[in-house]
């Protein structure tokens, strides 16, 4: 009865552990799903393209985008990446404290990055850009704002597998897969990041 | 059960074999009235017959399998030859199809691009196409029948063109607020001739091209294709076709303004009321002859509602849901209702309710009947 | 049947629940059974409202300027119609089939996740609740279950708001489901089954989730355009900012179009089964029968924009996807070749699964038939948006889907309760709604050809439509009288005592070598798979001169199910399945209440409650064990 609690992100129950294909189940899963997730981010990125410089009024990209500032951020939600492979690598070594404290740099990292999104959100409204004013604004905020989403769910992940190992929760093989997994999550909102930021910042437009 | 099967497949065959009775409905895309209609016809008919025979085979077959292969009442379970498959027969009946299928593409593909075409040659008629919920707007820019370059001649829900003569229609929307929170949004409309031509999406920032043609005058009916809101239903047109002759006088006709009534009479005081201040009719119809939209009302009022310097020489009107029949005392009571409460007769109507008094609708509807 | 028993103990928020049977057992189910049971009902119930609406559409069209329903209703009627029958209706009635065979089918003990798998039920029976709760609360959705901008974002009244926040709830929930059943299929299969020896069903089953997962997305990106559009203020389809309508439409089609093979392919999984059996011959040319499934898929993804031909997308696209259209006929065809192929020389017994099977083959034929001329694109010029394609549309959906998952319904019935239904009254319900479906979509091929426009709540007597349109209405009683038949047969099943025949059919897959109903964990030892229709195999051996003899150890048709199968008494104690669980149930609980938050403005703060309500449950959850340890 007092066997530890298992964390179960892995629902995989006991009997099954061979698989037809020798990976867990919970990673087939997450990787369909990140399939999946492509094609969500896939409509909305071809959302902003197909409008891109439909829109009527101003204000337009140029006018509000502040290159160096966000390439800031991109390099902080990269480099959250690689705070994410060190917390595995921790787990994978069984240094627990040295996996919570990585996965709270990712998770700082993470927020950073949604802070700064937060304040160039702001930034944009007081320049005149709102969900409403045109095109530009209603397709770049939904996307990329859907994409804070994103990266909030993964923040929120990441602090409560730092709970779970405070708490104890984050056993063994079962752990290592719980972080592993949402390391693949967190990579994946990465990298759709540098798709956005090459795609809505940098490619420039005419209007 | 076999008979019962006959039974139902003769009537499947039965339903067929009437699909080619007309109805006489005046919209039936089975009998063309015009080249571009019979082009699409032509390319049908055999496409159909070849599913007919498609159909006849397949289904035949499978009846056959069954009637054949089944377990007779009292019939000892057996166990048939274990039969996997054919790789042959599999090639057999993929290639098959797709040599039909290649032989219904090629005429596809030519048709497509022959009615995608833009009509050539000088006597090709052009016409802007406007849907709006829910009745069409007509609006012929050719200088030799608009006013100007600028000012169109317009009509609504009733088309009309010469016979024999290619009618290329850009579909529009247009809309606006006409009063308080009900406006005419610029929706998604299908326009749609089925004897004289195919459907073609009125898409809100876009333009649609087609080509219509009649063969012989008459009068062709028409709806709209797309789920366009509350009265999709009654966003109903007709096509009428008339000789050139007919249709040069029609044109000088509608240029002309209307006539104005003696004074005194009903149809006098019709055209009071039409432009007096309180009840606005000529804020949002036009009627060339009387001065043109008030101050404070929007801008494009002319395109907002539909033109009705020659109501009366139409003979339909509220998107062609009524029509003149052969008791012009129907006709008269058709637009008395209307004008008595729009959206009882055309749910969600844009045209406000006025609160008319009774004398006030008859003395309109006389002054509107006589807009000839 | 064993049971599991499964000690309660404390951990997480509440206590675990330990209920096997009863109300509770339900509510805090995991087993892959007794969801796949609360889909088939939900999806019944569902059926029958949208059956009652088609009615309701049929009786306003029996007559021209009919009056039963106003325009407002009629919109209201035609919309939800559409969105049950596609969305609470064929998808979770396959996704009951989906659930309670595969894992049977490829011999597992459950789903890859259990738990996850009853959250996709809950979240999909909230999400129906919350689209059906709009009739209470200002309007159902009434821009058609296409919702075409900028009509959808124009109107008025609140329908479309649900009708978007709905749609996104039932698309997470077949998302879930779909990585979950694909998982299962993909790696959960008994040692042997290699994935060329799995049944059609499960094939057309894996097809089917990654159709899901591959397109759902695209339709929520969509309806979160409509949504902020509605409630946010975004622009997306305003066209006087420039937006453009037609972007919903190929989003919505990208979706719709595979959406068209995730209701059809199940049902020819199905009959795939079905007709081997009853035939008594393996399926011809099963690995084509495959092939054919996922290639028509793959192309589905590249045919959507037929539904747009008149849309003027230009004579280059429109050829283009209309000979992508007429490619995907070619697959489709082979499949229905190939179920000939079974037939032939068979030894066909026309039991009422095989009717239904039959049923499908044959009506599906016309709806593929009708399906060939839309691609001809000019044709479509004419055709499309009007009651032709209302017809072909229901020759494919119902002549195919619903006429494939009755003959499910009557194949698996004794698998999952123990009996079998009446077989009279099978044969009865088959030909009363083989009648009465001809009868009600046949003639609106020529109603749409004579130039009846579709969604059009009524139509003027001078266009001479009212005779077929009589026909119609009269055939859409007659479906309905089928459709009771079967309620009636369904609840007389109950009646009668189980019969527990495990094989009934002297069927071909794993599921027949269990009890009927499966014990909890299915199979007291998971099978070892040897051939393709393994259990088949093991009744019957094939002699080198391709005659075929009963083995002697196993017998046909009442053999000893001794091989892989559960036995009858009640071992398997030692077998430790996952426990139940309150947690799916109540986050999914949350998802309505963030639903209700989003639609109406004035109750936005339901919407942080529901997020919490829905979190929280999900942390317990997670610190919950998948099997509660002895």
């Amino acid at each position: 009865m007092d066997t530890p609690i298992h964390t179960s992100i892995d629902t995989d129950y006991p009997e099954h552990d061979r698989t037809s294909t020798g990976l867990p189940n919970v990673k087939l899963a997450i990787w369909l799903f990140l399939a999946s997730e492509c094609l969500l981010f896939g409509a909305l990125i071809a959302t902003y393209v197909l409008y891109r410089g439909a829109s009527i009024e101003g204000p337009f990209p140029g006018d509000v985008f502040d290159i160096p500032y966000t390439s800031v951020s991109a390099f902080v939600l990269l480099a959250s990446s690689l705070t994410m492979v060190l917390a595995l690598a921790a787990k994978q070594r069984q240094e627990e404290n040295q996996m919570r404290m990585w996965l709270l740099a990712t998770a700082m990292l993470g927020m950073v990055f949604v802070g700064g999104q937060i304040y160039e959100f702001t930034l944009f409204t007081r320049e005149g850009l709102t969900l409403s004013t045109n095109l530009f604004g209603s397709s770049f905020f939904v996307l990329t704002g859907f994409h804070g989403v994103h990266v909030t769910v993964g923040i929120l992940m990441l602090l409560t597998l730092v709970g779970f190992s405070l708490a104890d929760n984050l056993p063994g093989e079962r752990g290592e897969m719980s972080v592993e997994m949402i390391g693949l999550y967190w990579h994946f909102v990465d990298i759709v990041w540098i798709v956005i930021f090459t795609v809505v910042y940098l490619i420039p437009t005419g209007k | 059960m076999r008979k019962k099967a006959l039974w139902v497949l003769g009537l499947i065959a039965l339903a067929v074999l009437l699909s080619a009775c007309s109805p006489n409905n005046q919209q039936d895309s089975l009998d063309p009235k015009g080249p571009y209609a019979q082009k699409i016809d032509t390319l049908f008919q055999p496409v159909f017959w070849i599913a007919v025979a498609v159909f006849v085979i397949v289904e035949g077959g499978i009846l056959l399998l069954i009637v054949k292969y089944r377990r007779r009442r009292h019939q000892a379970a057996s166990i048939p030859p274990q039969i996997h498959g054919n790789t042959r027969l599999e090639i057999g009946w993929t290639i098959l199809p797709a040599l039909i299928l290649v032989v219904i593409a090629v005429p596809t593909v030519t048709t497509v691009f022959e009615l995608a075409s833009k009509p050539t040659g000088d006597n090709v008629i052009n016409v802007d196409v406007y849907g709006h919920q829910w009745w069409w707007q007509f609006d012929y820019t050719d200088p030799e029948i608009a006013f100007s370059e600028s000012v169109p001649l317009k009509t609504a829900n009733e088309l009309v063109i010469p016979v024999d003569t290619p009618v290329y229609v850009t579909l529009l929307t247009e809309g606006g607020l006409i009063t308080g929170d009900n406006p005419d949004y610029k929706v998604i409309h299908s326009f749609w001739p089925p004897e004289l031509a195919g459907k073609q999406d009125a898409i809100p920032g876009r333009e649609g091209h087609m080509t219509l043609q009649a063969d012989d005058p008459g009068v062709y009916k028409g709806s709209c294709g797309e789920f366009c809101g509350l009265s999709h239903a009654n966003m109903r047109f007709q096509v009428v076709a008339k000789t050139q002759e007919e249709f040069d006088a029609w044109v000088q006709q509608q240029k002309a303004d209307g006539v104005p009534p003696t004074a005194g009479s009903a149809e006098a005081q019709g055209r009071e009321i039409f432009a007096s201040e309180e009840e606005q009719c000529i804020g949002c119809h036009t009627i060339q002859g009387i001065d043109g939209p008030t101050e404070g009302l929007p801008p494009a009022a002319s395109n907002v509602a539909p033109a009705l310097t020659h109501f009366a020489s139409r003979d339909c009107f509220a998107g062609c849901i009524f029509e003149r029949t052969d008791d012009p005392e129907e006709y008269r009571e058709a637009l008395a209702a209307w004008l008595r409460d729009p959206a009882a007769v055309k749910p969600g109507s844009k045209m406000p309710d006025y609160d008319l008094t009774e004398d006030q609708i008859d003395s309109l509807v006389a002054y509107l009947l006589s807009l000839e | 049947m064993a049971s599991v028993t499964v000690p309660a103990r404390r951990g997480g928020l509440l206590r675990r629940p330990s209920a096997t049977t009863g109300f509770w057992s339900w509510i805090t189910t995991v087993d892959h059974k007794k969801i796949g049971i609360l889909y088939g009902v939900t999806a019944f119930a569902f059926f029958l409202i949208g059956g009652v609406e088609a009615l309701l559409i049929r009786v306003q069209l029996a007559q021209p300027d009919n009056t039963v329903l106003t325009s407002d209703q009629y919109s209201q009627v035609f919309t939800m119609h559409g969105v049950t029958m596609v969305f609470l209706v064929v998808m979770p009635l396959s996704a009951a089939f989906f659930n309670y065979l595969i894992p049977l089918m490829i011999g597992a003990r459950d789903v890859a996740f259990p738990r996850l798998n009853a959250y996709s039920y809950w979240l999909f029976l909230f999400a129906g609740l919350f689209i059906y709760s709009s009739f209470a609360l200002g309007g159902a959705p009434n821009g058609g279950w296409f919702g075409y901008p900028p009509n959808s974002v124009t109107d008025p009244s609140i329908g479309m708001t649900f009708y978007a926040v709905g749609l996104i709830m039932t698309g997470i929930a077949s998302t879930a489901g779909a990585v979950n059943l694909a998982v299962t299929v993909i790696n959960m299969r008994a040692p042997g089954m290699t994935l060329f020896k799995m049944p059609v069903f499960v094939w057309m089953g894996l097809v089917v989730q990654f159709l899901l997962a591959f397109s759902l997305p695209i339709i929520t990106v969509a309806l979160f355009q409509l949504l902020f559009d509605r409630r946010f203020g975004t622009i997306f389809y305003d066209p006087d900012a420039g937006g453009d309508p037609l972007l919903w439409q190929h989003l919505f089609w990208l979706f719709g179009h595979p959406e068209v093979y995730i209701l059809v392919l199940p049902a020819f999984g199905i009959i795939s089964e079905i007709i081997p059996v009853f035939a008594r011959k393996p399926l011809f040319g099963y690995q084509f029968v495959v092939f054919s499934g996922i290639a028509i898929g793959f192309i589905g993804f590249g045919v959507w924009a037929h539904h747009m031909f008149a849309t003027g997308m230009g004579p280059v696209a429109n050829t283009a996807f209309g000979i992508s259209t007429m490619i995907i006929a070619i697959p489709t065809g082979v499949k229905i070749f190939n179920w000939m192929g079974t037939l032939w020389k068979g030894d066909l017994r026309l039991d009422s699964p095989m009717l239904f099977a039959l049923g499908t083959v044959t009506m599906f034929v016309i709806g593929g038939l009708s399906g060939v001329m839309h691609s001809v694109v000019p044709a479509d010029y004419q055709q499309t948006d009007t009651y032709f394609i209302v017809a072909h549309f229901h020759y494919v959906l119902f002549g195919g889907a619903i006429f494939g998952l009755f003959a499910g319904l009557y194949y698996w019935w004794p698998k999952i309760f123990g009996r079998r239904l009446n077989e009279r009254a099978g044969k009865v319900q088959f030909w009363v709604m083989l009648i009465g479906f001809n009868l009600a979509f046949g003639p609106m091929h020529v109603l749409g050809l004579q130039g009846m426009s579709r969604r059009i709540y009524t139509y003027a007597e001078a266009l001479n439509l009212t005779a077929w349109n009589q026909v119609a209405t009269v055939g859409s009683f007659i479906i309905a009288m089928a459709v009771a038949i079967f309620t009636v047969a369904a609840i007389a099943s109950f009646r009668k005592p189980r019969q527990m025949v495990d094989d009934p059919w002297d069927g071909r897959t794993l599921e027949w070598t269990t009890t009927s109903p499966p014990p909890e964990y299915n199979f007291a030892e998971i099978p070892t798979v040897t051939h393709l229709d393994d259990f088949w195999h093991n009744k019957y051996a094939e002699t080198d001169e391709g005659e075929v003899v009963p083995v002697p150890a196993g017998g046909a048709p009442e053999h000893d199910p001794g091989h892989g199968s559960a036995g009858h008494d009640g071992d398997g104690h030692d077998i430790h399945m996952p426990s139940p669980s309150y947690y799916p149930i109540l986050s999914a609980f949350g998802l309505p209440i963030l639903g209700y938050g989003i639609t109406f403005e004035s109750l936005v703060w339901l919407a942080p409650v529901g997020a919490l309500v829905m979190l929280i449950p999900l942390f317990a959850w997670a610190l919950e064990p998948s099997a509660e340890e002895h």
